[in-house]
């Protein structure tokens, strides 16, 4: 009943709009990168104060779908994702469009990410209050399980040698302790230097590691580039749909996942790493993950697009913002003197549910639009890539330069590059060593609180059956190698060896 | 692996390139263990100190590190596989040093300037392209980034003398 006041709300035409405009600037946002979809709707906040507070969160909320879309073109086209939960993305994204599957990459990671937001919103419409009571059992030591399952899911799940992968994420978490400790305020690993006093942000070494690391791969064999055959138009479209129905248990697991996360709030960037880790695992295909399937598309999409929209649900009912994006229209929500809570809900019903009204639409204008624009993206594919490289670059400058506004960064970036074309050469994984310079801080931080609360007992982590089953259930992924390996023996089964190559 | 280039002489094996990443991984976990020592790696009275959480970081690291070391080092297979040829380094090399060159200029010209330069010169010296295709894209890329970047986003990229003479 609430849900049809809400579209009554969306009835304005100047609604509809708003959500086209804001889609469109989403998309333009979330294909730059350094503009992501918190500082895309930072930027843009000013636009929306003319507008009454619906219109105005109406057009935001769509500028972060739109965001979310578009930061899966340049995954898929150049390897380059500009956000963390893009990272997924690409590992099976940018294969599909060197294969000259461009078109079919993008239609199935737009599908995905709006399967997983439209699941996520109904999940919102629904179980609001109920999820809502769920995270507020989360403490420090329960956020530290979840970010603890995230990464040693990498270690037993990932193809590479499992101490290649510790090297990577120890590497991250390293790179994410430089700069001022938080907590104490001390200096860590900064030897007396100004430039590193910020520390390193995970978008220049991302920038670095996939933009520049692709190119300079990419230039060992020579001018060719392996992409230039794409071809997309609404036949691929409608050939890609229907294979899509294929992978309804990894889409629903992914949204799951994906749901979970974004209102404990574990965030979009772990639920896209673990339903990518879990459907690597449980996939027939699990072992031609990475070279360009289509379910490696699926699976982090529908979960980082669940996480985000599903991380607004804490944000509208306990003011606690799941995502830097939600924090951002928090923020937005504060200025209009809305007082995010559980009392929105019966003070401004007609806010609340236009917004969760729009999110079911937006996400539909959102599939149009970047469907639509599918051909004009693809079509860059076909540009020589003595002409497209040195603009990757120039891109990937600008988009290292826009994080702190430092000149140090370009530099910095560009170590990255060369670091991520040796890493790839020795099959050392970039995706935990991302992963862990994103979450380092927040892993770090939740587990200290965890230990000051326990006052350093590591049984504060099996204190309850929640905090319990996800710290035992880290520890089985972590050493999953070894218990395989144990397994097959005991089978009688020659298994493989662990390989530290 | 396709090769373009005719020079397949290798410049450094696979096993090599292991052994020295690893040896440096190790070394950089030596240089987090060491300085989270400095800033206090165990347990003060008001709770963990700065180093606790980075300590145990660098002490994984350099067990992992040096399992790969130790493994590259026992493994003495005859024929090692090759890291990078002499044909594919110098692909790489006349990628990477523009690039050089570029990061640095743009600390003089500005980004906008240092792009259209990179841009212009990249497409000349790899591409083979002539001027008339080369200019239109040496010029319309870093003209919509100023767009899009300095006026439609208010994001200010760094700038040179060129954009300080037209006002900016």
């Amino acid at each position: 009943m609430n849900l049809m006041h809400g579209f009554g709300v969306l009835a304005d035409p100047m609604n509809i709009v708003y959500m086209f405009v804001g889609i469109t600037l989403g998309v333009l946002i979330g294909v730059l990168p350094g503009l992501g979809g918190a500082n895309g709707v930072a930027i843009l906040l000013p636009l929306t104060f003319s507008m009454s507070p619906t219109s105005a969160i109406i057009m935001l909320s769509c500028i972060y779908w739109g965001a979310l879309f578009g930061g899966a073109i340049t995954s898929v086209l150049f390897n380059i994702p500009g956000e963390p939960w893009s990272v997924a993305t690409t590992f099976d994204g940018h294969p599909m469009a060197q294969q000259g599957r461009a078109g079919e990459a993008l239609t199935a990671a737009f599908t995905s990410s709006f399967f997983g937001a439209f699941l996520a919103v109904i999940l919102i419409t629904f179980l609001a209050p109920v999820i809502a009571g769920f995270a507020l059992r989360f403490g420090p030591a329960e956020f530290f399980a979840v970010q603890l399952l995230t990464f040693c899911s990498f270690v037993g799940m990932g193809k590479e040698s499992p101490f290649k992968v510790l090297t990577a994420m120890m590497l991250g978490f390293a790179l994410a302790a430089v700069g001022l400790d938080t907590v104490t305020g001390q200096l860590r690993m900064t030897f007396g230097t100004i430039e590193l006093l910020r520390g390193f942000d995970f978008l220049i070494a991302v920038i670095g590691l996939f933009g520049i690391g692709e190119i300079l791969l990419t230039m060992e064999e020579g001018l060719a580039f392996k992409g230039k055959s794409a071809r997309i138009n609404p036949a691929v479209v409608l050939h890609t749909w229907k294979q899509l129905p294929k992978y309804w248990i990894t889409a629903l697991r992914g949204s799951i996942v994906g749901c979970w996360m974004g209102i404990t709030p574990g965030g979009a960037t772990p639920a896209s790493f673990m339903s990518y880790g879990l459907a690597k695992r449980f996939s027939r295909n699990g072992a031609r993950f990475g070279t360009g399937e289509i379910e490696g598309v699926v699976a982090p999409e529908t979960a980082a697009h669940a996480a985000g929209t599903s991380a607004l649900l804490p944000m509208l009912t306990l003011g606690i913002p799941g995502s830097p994006t939600a924090a951002v229209l928090l923020g937005g929500l504060l200025i209009w003197g809305l007082q995010p809570g559980p009392l929105l809900f019966v003070e401004q019903k007609e806010f609340v549910w236009g917004l969760i009204a729009s999110m079911y639409l937006g996400n539909v204008v959102g599939l149009i639009v970047v469907l639509t624009t599918v051909p004009l993206f693809a079509s860059i594919l076909r540009i020589p890539f003595s002409i497209i490289a040195p603009i990757i670059i120039v891109i990937c400058a600008v988009g290292a330069y826009t994080v702190h506004n430092a000149f140090m960064d370009i530099a910095v970036m560009l170590v990255f590059g060369v670091l991520g074309y040796v890493f790839k050469k020795l099959s050392y994984p970039l995706a935990p060593l991302v992963l862990a310079l994103v979450l380092g801080d927040m892993a770090e931080s939740s587990f200290r609180q965890a230990m000051l609360l326990s006052q350093g007992d590591l049984a504060i982590f099996w204190s309850n059956p929640l905090v319990g089953s996800i710290v035992t259930l880290a520890l089985a992924m972590l050493f999953w190698p070894v218990i395989s390996l144990a397994i097959g023996r005991f089978r009688g089964s020659p298994a493989a060896p662990v390989s530290v190559k | 692996m396709s090769q373009p280039n005719s020079n397949e002489e290798s410049v450094v094996s696979v096993r090599t390139m292991e052994i020295v990443t690893a040896a440096l991984f190790a070394i950089v976990a030596l240089v987090v263990m060491y300085d989270s020592s400095r800033v206090g790696a165990g347990w003060a009275s008001d709770g963990p100190e700065a180093g606790y959480f980075p300590f145990y970081v660098g002490l994984i690291m350099l067990v992992s590190s040096g399992v790969i070391l130790v493994s590259n080092l026992l493994n003495k297979a005859p024929k090692a596989a090759t890291f990078v040829e002499r044909g594919q380094l110098k692909l790489v090399v006349s990628v990477l040093v523009p690039t050089i060159v570029f990061v640095a200029v743009i600390g003089f010209l500005g980004i906008y300037v240092a792009a259209a330069i990179f841009i212009a010169f990249f497409m000349s010296w790899l591409g083979k392209y002539p001027v008339v295709k080369i200019l239109p894209i040496a010029i319309l890329i870093p003209l919509a980034l100023f767009v899009m970047f300095e006026i439609w986003f208010l994001v200010p990229l760094p700038k040179g003398p060129v954009e300080t003479f037209f006002g900016y």
